[in-house]
Parts: structure tokens; C-alpha cells; sequence
């Protein structure tokens, strides 16, 4: 498979690892050349030796998604630090660029949900900590 | 008419005023806190603080009555999800959104978020209409119609010149809808000859624009812009 990750911060660099690791084709694409070092940081070989691809740019410009490899791209990760540019350029993915699958990260737990049923996968890490500390909060039932 | 502005920078916030003048409800969402409490004074109960990007926020300000979600942000993609969530999520009939990148036009026009207005491609339009060597002015895009109305000036040469509109066969999809001639402008029968420095007003499918345009430029040659 073929996955493009857009924003290579704590999260998207994280699972850029372990989907190369799984075997897949990884291309990253962020506007900070630093977040090339997230890439490297804690591997034996650098990204590049291992095959992984990465594009400085801003998920916004066409030019730079298809450098990235954005049309034959068989999964698309919306993982930048902003919910709105996620959305947007999950969209744009998946309506100008035939993206089968998706992905998206937003914080707003209410917008996760409405994009959800229009068809966007979302995935809101923030609905996550609620139900995490929600639970922390029950008595311990044994 | 119930209005909701997105954004008020120097765009929104003079826009709301405009709209009150004009007799409108208004409603301005601020998500900076210090340019909200800056507003806060003039605009009292019309200005609320929050990001429009948020449900709860563009719920707090009734989206579901708004006639008219106008959103001018200083940021594209913001502009675009205000826009989308109110057209089909509180399916308001009429959206308005800036675009702050002229880049970012197609990404509006994908998503269906029209009419997206950019003051560079306003400019550039101006532009056109000023500097008369482009040749052809974009008058209106009917984007959703693929239809548009242009202003193309006969100059010397042109294939055109001399000619009867019943003698020129101008591609499938236009037509020749005004002559303006010596500061008048009348609508042409099949007997008008087109004579050189007329400016000629035409509807035609998007698109056609260069093919067209050589009929009226010396040689036969589309303008260049």
C-alpha cells in the first residue's frame, strides 16, 4: 500500500515509522525540513535508507501533494496540527485526487463526528483523553 | 436578512458595518480575544467571541436562521469550513467566502464553496479593464452555469473588422449580445458590421475564451495576457 502522511509531528512521524516498518510505501509531506529528523530520530538507518520518502511543503499547494506522490497515494493521513487544514486537504485528497481511504485527524470531538458521516474517517485523539480520564474517575470496580 | 460574518479583521469588520447601516441583523465572530474586546465597544451584541470553525460557536450565533454566512478570515481553509459546514450541515441557502491565496481558488470551487472573491483576482481583473492591450475583460462568471460574460475590443486587423455578425461564424456556444460604438452601446442584428475599436460584449461557454478571442485580434492571433 501506498500511504502519504501529511504533517510530521509527534503522531504522523510515529505511525510513518511503524507503516514503514509494516511493509508499506511511506511518503511524507510537511512544511518544517525539520520534522525530517522525527523521521530519523531512534533508527538505525536514516529515512531515506530506508526507503521512506519526504517533500517540504505546505499541504495546501497541488504541486507539492503530487510531488509527495499524492495520485497514487492508496491512503491519505491528514495529520498536521491544525483540525481546519486537515479537513480541507482530507477533502481534496479524497475529491480531486481519488484517495480511496481518508484519514483525518481533528481535535473538535463535535466536528469528528459531522465529518465522519460525510464520509471522512476521523480519527479525534481528543475524544479519546475524555473517555480515558471519564473512566480514571470511576470508582474501581473489581 | 440575518447575517453571520466570519472574521473581523479590517474585511469583517467593515462589512458588519455596512450591513447594520443598510438595516441587517448582523452577527461578527472573532476568534482573536483582544481584536473582539478592540470591536466590542462599536458593535455591542453584534460581535460575539469564538471561532466559527467550531459548531457550538457558529450554533451560539444562530446559524440555523442565518439567510447569509459571509466568511472573511484571514485564513483559506477556515474561510472554506465555515462555509461547507454552513451550506450543508445548517443548509443556509446563500454563503459568501474570501480567499486570501488566489492559489487556493480551486480548492474552494472543489469543495463548492461559491462565490469565493479574492482581491488579487479583483485586482488583476481591474487590471484588465484598465489595460486595454489585454484585450479581453472578464465581465461576469456564471461559475455554477459555465457561462460568462466578456468585453473583447475590435482592433485593427481583426478577422472581424468589416464584417456582418451573420458572416462570422463564431464557435458553438457564443454569441454576440452588444456593440458598444462612439461612447453607445445597442444590440446587433445579423446586418451590424463590426468595425474596428467597437467593443463587443459576448456570452459564451467557459472556456471558449481563446478561440474567440482570435476573431477579434489583428491576425487572427488570441490576445495574450
Amino acid at each position: 500500500m501506498f500511504v502519504l502522511i501529511v504533517g510530521a509531528g509527534r503522531v504522523g512521524s510515529a505511525v510513518a515509522k511503524s507503516a514503514l516498518a509494516a511493509g508499506h510505501e511511506v511518503s511524507v509531506l510537511d512544511q518544517d525540513p525539520l520534522s525530517h529528523e522525527r523521521l530519523d530520530a531512534g533508527q538505525d538507518r536514516s529515512w531515506e535508507e530506508a526507503r521512506g520518502q519526504f517533500t517540504v511543503g505546505t499541504a495546501l499547494e497541488t504541486d507539492a501533494l503530487i510531488q509527495a506522490g499524492i495520485e497514487r497515494a492508496d491512503v491519505f493521513i491528514a495529520s498536521t496540527a491544525g483540525d481546519n487544514t486537515n479537513l480541507v486537504i482530507a477533502q481534496i485528497a479524497q475529491k480531486r485526487f481519488g484517495v480511496e481511504k481518508a484519514i483525518v485527524r481533528v481535535m473538535d470531538p463535535a466536528r469528528a463526528d459531522w465529518y465522519d458521516e460525510q464520509g471522512l474517517q476521523t480519527i479525534s485523539p481528543t475524544k479519546h483523553a475524555i473517555d480515558m480520564f471519564s473512566r480514571a474517575l470511576e470508582p474501581e470496580t473489581v | 436578512m440575518y447575517v453571520i460574518v466570519a472574521g473581523a479583521g479590517k474585511v469583517g469588520k467593515n462589512l458588519a458595518r455596512e450591513l447594520i447601516a443598510k438595516g441587517h441583523e448582523v452577527t461578527v465572530i472573532e476568534s482573536s480575544r483582544a481584536r473582539y474586546l478592540a470591536i466590542e465597544e462599536e458593535f455591542e451584541h453584534a460581535v460575539q467571541y469564538g471561532d466559527a470553525t467550531e459548531l457550538w460557536v457558529l450554533e451560539r450565533a444562530g446559524i440555523q436562521r442565518a439567510d447569509l454566512v459571509i466568511a472573511v478570515t484571514g485564513d483559506d481553509e477556515d474561510n472554506i469550513l465555515v462555509c461547507q459546514v454552513a451550506k450543508e450541515k445548517y443548509l443556509c441557502d446563500r454563503i459568501i467566502a474570501r480567499v486570501n491565496n488566489p492559489r487556493n481558488h480551486d480548492h474552494f470551487r472543489l469543495l463548492g464553496i461559491q462565490p469565493a472573491v479574492s482581491a488579487t483576482d479583483l485586482i488583476l481583473r481591474l487590471i484588465e479593464h484598465e489595460v486595454p492591450r489585454y484585450g479581453l475583460v472578464h465581465l461576469l462568471a456564471l461559475e455554477e452555469e459555465r457561462l460568462e460574460i466578456i468585453e473583447l475590443e475590435v482592433t485593427a486587423g481583426a478577422p472581424v473588422v468589416g464584417e456582418r455578425v451573420s458572416d462570422i461564424s463564431l464557435p458553438e456556444g457564443s454569441l454576440i449580445i452588444s456593440v458598444l460604438r462612439g461612447g453607445a452601446g445597442f444590440v446587433p442584428k445579423s446586418d451590424t458590421v463590426i468595425e474596428e475599436g467597437d467593443e463587443v460584449l459576448l456570452v459564451l461557454d467557459t472556456g471558449l475564451e481563446e478561440a474567440i478571442t482570435a476573431f477579434f485580434a489583428p491576425g487572427g492571433q488570441p490576445a495574450a495576457f
